[in-house]
C-alpha cells in the first residue's frame, strides 16, 4: 500500500483551479461572501430596483435642484402675492401656494433638507447606536447593563412626544432649526441602533474566531474592530435605511407641529403646515409636498426591506 | 518520545469553577459547576498528551484554562517555569507566543470577513515584534505552503475553501508565533471521514517538524491512541487514568476507562460477538453536584463503601505501571478480543 | 407529488420474491439557484424484515437525501426526482397520492434523526409528544394513549418512565432524548426504521447504548433497519450488510464481513486505511487525497477518479456501473479486481 501513501499533501492536484467548491449541497449554504451574495440578490430584486431610481432621482433633485426647475423659490421676487393659491398654469405646474411662490419648484428644493435632516439623523443614530452597541454587547456585565438600562429609559419616551420638547425648548438658540431637528430626531433614535448593534455583537462574540483572537493576545479594540464590527454590520445597515425614512418622515412631523424647519428653509412638512388652513379652497400646496414625502419614505422603507431580504433573509 | 528535558508545560491542581448565581440585581452564589476539580500533569517538549472525556467531563474548559482564555479558581499552569494563569497585560501576552491553539469548528473558527492572508497574518499584527512588516506577506505564504496549501491563494477568504482546508488555515495560524505548545480541541471531530486523516497527518508532520508539544482533546478515543504519546482519561472534572497510550489502551486500571474503551466501535466486524461491551447505566451525574469520595461510584460495578468516603488519588496503584485514581484499580484489557 | 394511480397499499404478510423495501435507480436533484446539484445519481439498494443495511457516506454522499426521499420528507420543488422506483413491498411508493403516502409515513417506515432536541417539540411533555402517535393515527383517547407512552418508553429503557411522562424535552440528558425519538418512531409497529445518523452526537458510551437498543427493538419486532452513518465502527458493530456511497451513487455493496476483509472499492480500501483503530497503534494512516466532489460539478466519469490511486483514462470518461462481482456483492469500478487483490499499477 505504501506505494499511494500520501505525506500530507498539497492542494488535490485535479482541485479546479477557480474559486474551489461552493459548498456542495443546499445544507451547507455556509456564510459566504456576504456583501457579494447580497448584492448579487439584490439586482434582481424589483423592489429595489425601483426604490433605488426613485432615490437617486432625489438625491439629484437634493443636489442639483435647478436640473428640475428655472424658479428658484428661495428668491423672494419669484413669489407675487397677487397670484397666491393660484391653480396650475403655464410655467407653475403645481400652482402657487398662500404666499404666490411656485409650489412645484418649493417641492424639488425641499428634497434637499428632508434628505441632510435624514442622512444625518441616520449617521448620529449609527454612530452612537452602533458604537454602545458594539461596547455594551462586548463587554457586558455592568458596562452592558448600565446602557441597556439607559436605552430603556429612552424607549419609554413616546418620541414624538419627546421630540417635541426638545426641538421646543432649544429654539430660538444658536442652533438652526435644522440642527435642532436632527439633534431631537438623534437622542430619540440611537436606542433603536444601540439594541440591534447590541444584539448582533453578542452573537459574534460566541463564534471561535473571536476566542482565537484572544489566544492570539489581541487587544479589546481589533476584536471590537477587527472582528466583531464587520460580523455585526449587516443588521445595522437594514436598521439604518429603514429608519431613514422614518427620520424623515419625523422630520416632517415636527415643522408641520411647528418646532422643525421654520421659514426661510424650505421643508415639505412646513409646507403642509403652511397649505392646511386652505386646503378645502386650495389643495394642491398640500398634496403635492405630501406626494413627495410619501415617495421619499416610501422608497428608504422599500430599499431597507429589500436590503433585510438580501442580507438576512431569516428575518423575512 | 520519551521525554527528556524538564517539562515545557506543568500542570498542577488545576481548578475552575463556574459560580451559579440567583437573582438578578443582588447576584448571589447558590452552589459551582465545577468543570475542572483538581487536574495535574505534565506535558514535555514534542511530546502529545492525549487527554478523552465525554462531554461535560471538563476538557475543553481545561483546553480554555490552560491558553488563559478562563481564569482558574486556584491552582496552577506553568509554561516554562512561568506562571501563565495568573499573568497580566504584556507578560501574558509575551507568553501566549509560546502556547497556541487549533479549534474544533472550521466554519467558526476563521473570520468570515477577513482574508485568508489577514487571518494567519493576524498574530504578526498583534506580536509586531515578530516579523517586521515587510516579511509578513512572506512568511504568510510560508505557513500556507506549510500546512499544503497554495500559497496563492492569500487573498482568498474562508468560504472559499473546504472544510479540510479551512482547517489548516486555523493550523497555520496558529504555527504563525512558533509557539512551542500547541492546544488542539477537537482539531478532526468536524471534519468527513476521508479529511480527517489528511489533518491528523499533518499535525503529525508539523510535530516532527517544529519540535511541537500537543495538548491533543478529544472524544475519539481512535483518533487519540494514533497520535498521542501519553493519554489521560477524565471524568467529572477529574483525570481517572493517566499514562502511555499503550498502558492506557492495552491496560486500562480504572473501570471508567474500561467502559470507555469496550464502547468504542472497532472497525472490524471480525467477532464482533466476542467482544466484551460494558454498557454503562444513565448519564454522568451533574457536574454542579458530584458524587463524593469517587465521582464514578454511582455507574461503577465494583463500587464499596470506600468509594464514597474516600477520594481515590490518581497514583501508581499495585499491579500497575501508570496511574490511576480507583480504590480498586485492576488492569483489565477490553479492546482486544480474546 | 399528485399522482392519482388506484389506491394499493402496501399489502402486508408475505413477501414472495420481492424484498421489504427496495429502492431502485433513484436520482435526485435540487434545482437551486446555482445549478442543478445532482444529489442521488441512481442508488439502487435493498432491505429485507429483520436485516440492518448500513448506508456509509460523507457529507453530501446522498445518503440522507435518499433516506429522505424513501420518507417523502423532501422539500418539493427545489427537489426533483427525475427517475427512480422506491419499491416497499411492491407497491412503488412514488406512485402513491400524498395521501396514501402519509399512511405508509411514520406508520410504516420510521425515522430517527441525528439530532433529537431539534425534532422534539420544547413546549410539550414528551408523554404528550409520544402519545399523539397513538391518538393521531390510532384514534384512542387521551388517558389510553399516556398509558401507551409510558410503556414504550419503558420499552426505551427510560428509568422511572412513569415518573418522567410529564417531563419536558430539555429536562432529558441527549441520550434520553434520542430514546425519546426512537419510542416515538416505532410507537406504530413500523416494518421500517430508517436511523438517520442516531449516535452522531452521542458520546460514545451513550452510543454503545442506543445501538444496543435499536438491535434489540428490531429483534423483538424483526423490522428493517437502514443505519445511515461515517461511522466505519459502528457499520462494523452492527449491519448486516453495507452500501457505500460517494458523490450520489453506490459505489460499493456487499455484506459486511466481506467489505472490511476485501474492499472492492478503491474509496471503501481508502476510508478503511484511513481511520486509526482503538485495538492498534501506530500503523500509518492512509489520507485520501483532495476532497469530495462538488455536486454542483460532478467530475467526468467515474466522481471518485480525481481521488483515486487507481485511475486510467477510462476511469475519466466513463462511469462504471455497479455490477456483481459475487453472488452477493457488487463494485462501481473498472479496477474491482485489481483492488481486491491488493495489486496496483
Amino acid at each position: 500500500m505504501s506505494d499511494i501513501q500520501q505525506p500530507a499533501q498539497t492542494l488535490p492536484p485535479n482541485a479546479p483551479s477557480g474559486p474551489p467548491l461552493p459548498r456542495s449541497t443546499k445544507k451547507e449554504g455556509k456564510p459566504a461572501s456576504l456583501w457579494s451574495d447580497a448584492w448579487h440578490d439584490l439586482r434582481r430584486r424589483p423592489i429595489f430596483i425601483v426604490s433605488a431610481i426613485l432615490i437617486a432621482v432625489l438625491v439629484v433633485m437634493a443636489l442639483w435642484p435647478s436640473l428640475f426647475t428655472a424658479i428658484d423659490p428661495n428668491d423672494p421676487r419669484t413669489c407675487e402675492l397677487a397670484t397666491a393659491r393660484q391653480g396650475p398654469s403655464g410655467g407653475h405646474i403645481f400652482g402657487r401656494d398662500n404666499l404666490g411662490c411656485d409650489v412645484y419648484a418649493r417641492s424639488i428644493y425641499g428634497a434637499a433638507n428632508s434628505l441632510l435632516i435624514g442622512i444625518s439623523t441616520t449617521l448620529a443614530t449609527s454612530l452612537i447606536g452602533g458604537m454602545f452597541g458594539l461596547a455594551a454587547g462586548y463587554f457586558g456585565g455592568v458596562t452592558d447593563t448600565l446602557a441597556s438600562r439607559l436605552t430603556e429609559i429612552f424607549f419609554a419616551i413616546p418620541s414624538i412626544l419627546g421630540a417635541l420638547l426638545i426641538a421646543a425648548t432649544f429654539r430660538g438658540g444658536p442652533l438652526s432649526s435644522i440642527t435642532l431637528v436632527i439633534i431631537a430626531l438623534t437622542v430619540l433614535g440611537w436606542p433603536m441602533t444601540y439594541r440591534i448593534m447590541r444584539a448582533a455583537v453578542i452573537t459574534a462574540k460566541s463564534q471561535d474566531f473571536v476566542v482565537a483572537a484572544k489566544a492570539l493576545g489581541a487587544g479589546h479594540m481589533r476584536i471590537m474592530m477587527r472582528h466583531l464590527l464587520p460580523n455585526a454590520l449587516a443588521p445595522v445597515i437594514v436598521i439604518a435605511t429603514i429608519n431613514l425614512g422614518g427620520f424623515i418622515a419625523a422630520e416632517a412631523a415636527l415643522s408641520f407641529l411647528g418646532v422643525g424647519v421654520t421659514s426661510p428653509d424650505i421643508s415639505w412638512g412646513l409646507m403642509i403646515s403652511d397649505a392646511r388652513n386652505r386646503f378645502l379652497d386650495a389643495p394642491l400646496p398640500l398634496i403635492f409636498p405630501a406626494v413627495f414625502l410619501s415617495i421619499t419614505v416610501l422608497a428608504f422603507i422599500m430599499l431597507g426591506d429589500a436590503v433585510r431580504d438580501a442580507l438576512d433573509p431569516k428575518l423575512r | 518520545m520519551a521525554p527528556t528535558s524538564e517539562p515545557i508545560l506543568e500542570v498542577r491542581d488545576l481548578v475552575k469553577h463556574f459560580p451559579l448565581t440567583q437573582g438578578i440585581v443582588v447576584k448571589r452564589q447558590i452552589g459551582a459547576i465545577k468543570a475542572v476539580d483538581g487536574v495535574s500533569f505534565d506535558l514535555h517538549r514534542g511530546e502529545t498528551l492525549g487527554i478523552v472525556g465525554e462531554s461535560g467531563c471538563g476538557k475543553s474548559t481545561l483546553a480554555k484554562v490552560l491558553m488563559a482564555l478562563e481564569r482558574p479558581t486556584s491552582g496552577s499552569v506553568k509554561i516554562k517555569g512561568r506562571e501563565i494563569a495568573h499573568a497580566r497585560g504584556g507578560e501574558l501576552k509575551r507568553m501566549r507566543r509560546n502556547i497556541q491553539m487549533v479549534m474544533q469548528d472550521p466554519y467558526t473558527s476563521l473570520n468570515p470577513r477577513m482574508t485568508v492572508g489577514d487571518i494567519i497574518g493576524e498574530p504578526y499584527d498583534i506580536h509586531t515584534e515578530v516579523a517586521p512588516r515587510g516579511d509578513r506577506r512572506k512568511k504568510v505564504q510560508e505557513l500556507l505552503e506549510v500546512v499544503g496549501l497554495n500559497p496563492d491563494h492569500i487573498n482568498r477568504y474562508p468560504h472559499q475553501f473546504s472544510g479540510g482546508q479551512r482547517q489548516r488555515i486555523g493550523i497555520a495560524r496558529g504555527l504563525a508565533l512558533q509557539p512551542e505548545i500547541i492546544v488542539c480541541d477537537e482539531p478532526v471531530s468536524a471534519l468527513d471521514v476521508s479529511i480527517q486523516a489528511q489533518v491528523i497527518n499533518l499535525l503529525e508532520r508539523l510535530q516532527d517538524e517544529f519540535n511541537l508539544a500537543y495538548i491533543f482533546i478529544a472524544h475519539d478515543l481512535s483518533v487519540v491512541r494514533h497520535i498521542a504519546d501519553r493519554v489521560g482519561v477524565m471524568y467529572l472534572g477529574k483525570l481517572v487514568e493517566l499514562g502511555k497510550d499503550t498502558e492506557v489502551y492495552d491496560k486500562p486500571a480504572h473501570p471508567y476507562t474500561q467502559a470507555l474503551l469496550s464502547a468504542v466501535p472497532v472497525p472490524d466486524p471480525e467477532g464482533r460477538e466476542l467482544r466484551e461491551r460494558i454498557i454503562l447505566q444513565g448519564d454522568p451525574p451533574s457536574p454542579a453536584n458530584p458524587p463524593s469520595g469517587c465521582r464514578f461510584r454511582t455507574r461503577c460495578w465494583k463500587a464499596q463503601e470506600i468509594c464514597a468516603e474516600e477520594e481515590p488519588l490518581l497514583q501508581i496503584r499495585p499491579g500497575t505501571a501508570h496511574e490511576s485514581a480507583c480504590h480498586f484499580a485492576e488492569t483489565h484489557d477490553v479492546v482486544h478480543i480474546g | 407529488m399528485k399522482k392519482t394511480s388506484p389506491e394499493v397499499l402496501p399489502a402486508e404478510g408475505g413477501l414472495g420474491n420481492e424484498p421489504l423495501l427496495a429502492v431502485d435507480n433513484l436520482h435526485v436533484e435540487f434545482r437551486t439557484r446555482a445549478g442543478v446539484v445532482h444529489a442521488v445519481n441512481g442508488v439502487t439498494y435493498s432491505l429485507n424484515p429483520g436485516e440492518t443495511l448500513a448506508v456509509l457516506g460523507e457529507s453530501g454522499s446522498g445518503k440522507s437525501v435518499t433516506a429522505q426521499a424513501i420518507m417523502g420528507i423532501l422539500d418539493m420543488p427545489p427537489a426533483v426526482i427525475p427517475k427512480g422506483e422506491i419499491r416497499f413491498r411492491g407497491t412503488d411508493l412514488l406512485k402513491l397520492s400524498e395521501d396514501a403516502r402519509s399512511q405508509v409515513r411514520g406508520q410504516r417506515i420510521a425515522m430517527v434523526f441525528q439530532d433529537a432536541l431539534s425534532s422534539l417539540n420544547p413546549v410539550f411533555t414528551v408523554g404528550w409528544q409520544i402519545s399523539e402517535m397513538f391518538r393521531v393515527h390510532r384514534g384512542m383517547g387521551k388517558k389510553e394513549a399516556l398509558t401507551k407512552a409510558v410503556e414504550l418508553m419503558d420499552r426505551v429503557r427510560i428509568p422511572a418512565a412513569r415518573q418522567r411522562v410529564n417531563d419536558y424535552p430539555h429536562q432529558f440528558s441527549g441520550g434520553m432524548r434520542q430514546r425519546i425519538m426512537i419510542a416515538m418512531s416505532i410507537a406504530l409497529d413500523p416494518e421500517v426504521l430508517i436511523a438517520d445518523e442516531p449516535t452522531t452526537a452521542l458520546d460514545v458510551t451513550v452510543q454503545a447504548q442506543i445501538m444496543e437498543l435499536l438491535a434489540e427493538l428490531q429483534r423483538e419486532s424483526n423490522m428493517g433497519l437502514i443505519l445511515i452513518t461515517h461511522d466505519l465502527g459502528v457499520v462494523a458493530d452492527v449491519a448486516d450488510k453495507i452500501a457505500v456511497m460517494y458523490g450520489g451513487r453506490i459505489v460499493e455493496n456487499a455484506p459486511v464481513h466481506d467489505i472490511y476483509k476485501t474492499p472492492a472499492h478503491p474509496y471503501t480500501k481508502g476510508l478503511l486505511e484511513s481511520i486509526p483503530r482503538v485495538d492498534q497503534k501506530g500503523q500509518d494512516l492512509y489520507a485520501i487525497k483532495g476532497m469530495p466532489p462538488n455536486l454542483l460539478d460532478m467530475p467526468t466519469g467515474c466522481a471518485f477518479h480525481p481521488r483515486c490511486p487507481y485511475r486510467q483514462d477510462i476511469c475519466v470518461t466513463e462511469a462504471p456501473a455497479l455490477s456483481g462481482i459475487s453472488g452477493t456483492r457488487s463494485s462501481a469500478c473498472h479496477y474491482w479486481r485489481e483492488v481486491l487483490d491488493g495489486t496496483h499499477e
